[in-house]
């Protein structure tokens, strides 16, 4: 499949997505998947700013990401596919059945509520709840901020 | 006269407050510059930070890579606040220079950074100025 890594992060494009993943993974392509950018014209200027020319970004809904994912894993070029939150990936995920098999924890960062399980994986009990259940699906999921740093089974994260 | 611009330098782990020493050492304490580090943030808490670090004064934010976590934030931040200016690409040059013409408006001093920025960015020794001698 080209869809190389599904990434959780809530920083969504940025320099660990752009450089750190996407030089090594040679990406021709990367999917911002959140309903807000896709809405924003404003916002999405602003991420295609992050991206050099060589790299194609596409701005999708859950539901458009859902619909489009078999042509983006069918494309010649290795994509990355990007959401801002584990809700978003949940529903991707449920809108595809079955076909992300695995998910990178990339950046969820410190809110009032959430608890220090990595440096930059932070989770309210009800988020590592639902990592859980979408594990509980067959994804196998684990945290892993640029590909050189360890990956950290999900089982491992949560204790 | 008007309040002297406040600068604030946003950038990945330690880098803001490293260059800020650098100013220091250079053009001394009184730079008007502010640390903000993106370590462990999300864009809202990028963008608290800025509001905490400006407190509603001009200012210019100085940003480190231009499709990066800070310049995103920084460029939230100024939509919402005209009299913030962004500069990406953030380097010691703009930054010293910022410091005695903290007078200027943020968009010209925005302007003005990014003109001495680019400046201080050339090749020398072998490969640039005085290659020939």
């Amino acid at each position: 499949m080209s869809v190389e890594l599904f990434r959780i992060d809530d920083r969504l494009i940025h320099g660990q997505v752009v450089v750190g993943w996407g030089q090594p993974l040679g990406v021709g392509f990367i999917v911002l998947v959140d309903d807000e950018v896709r809405a924003s014209d404003w916002e999405q200027e602003l991420y295609r700013m992050g991206v050099p020319p060589s790299v194609a970004v596409v701005f999708a809904s859950v539901a458009e990401a859902t619909a489009q994912l078999p042509a983006w894993q069918a494309d010649g070029r290795k994509g990355i596919v990007l959401t801002g939150d584990i809700d978003g990936m949940t529903a991707l995920c449920a809108g595809v059945d079955g076909a992300i098999r695995a998910v990178n924890l990339g950046g969820i960062h410190f809110r009032e509520g959430r608890r220090e399980k990595l440096r930059y994986v932070y989770l309210t009990d009800e988020e590592a709840a639902k990592l859980r259940a979408l594990a509980g699906a067959g994804v196998e999921i684990t945290a892993q901020d640029v590909p050189t740093g360890r990956r950290v089974p999900l089982a491992e994260l949560l204790g | 006269m008007s309040e002297p611009l406040t600068g604030v330098v946003l950038a990945h782990a330690g880098l803001a407050g490293a260059l800020i020493a650098a100013v220091e050492e250079i053009a001394g304490a009184d730079h008007g510059l502010v640390a903000v580090s993106n370590i462990g943030c999300d864009r809202a808490a990028i963008v608290a930070h800025l509001e905490a670090a400006i407190a509603g004064r001009p200012a210019v934010v100085f940003a480190d890579m231009p499709g990066g976590s800070c310049a995103f934030g920084a460029a939230a931040y100024a939509r919402e606040h005209p009299d913030v200016g962004v500069v990406t690409g953030v380097n010691l040059a703009m930054l010293v220079d910022f410091v005695f013409h903290r007078s200027l408006g943020p968009a010209e001093a925005a302007t003005r950074a990014v003109a001495t920025g680019r400046a201080a960015v050339m090749p020398i020794g072998r490969t640039g100025a005085g290659a020939a001698r």
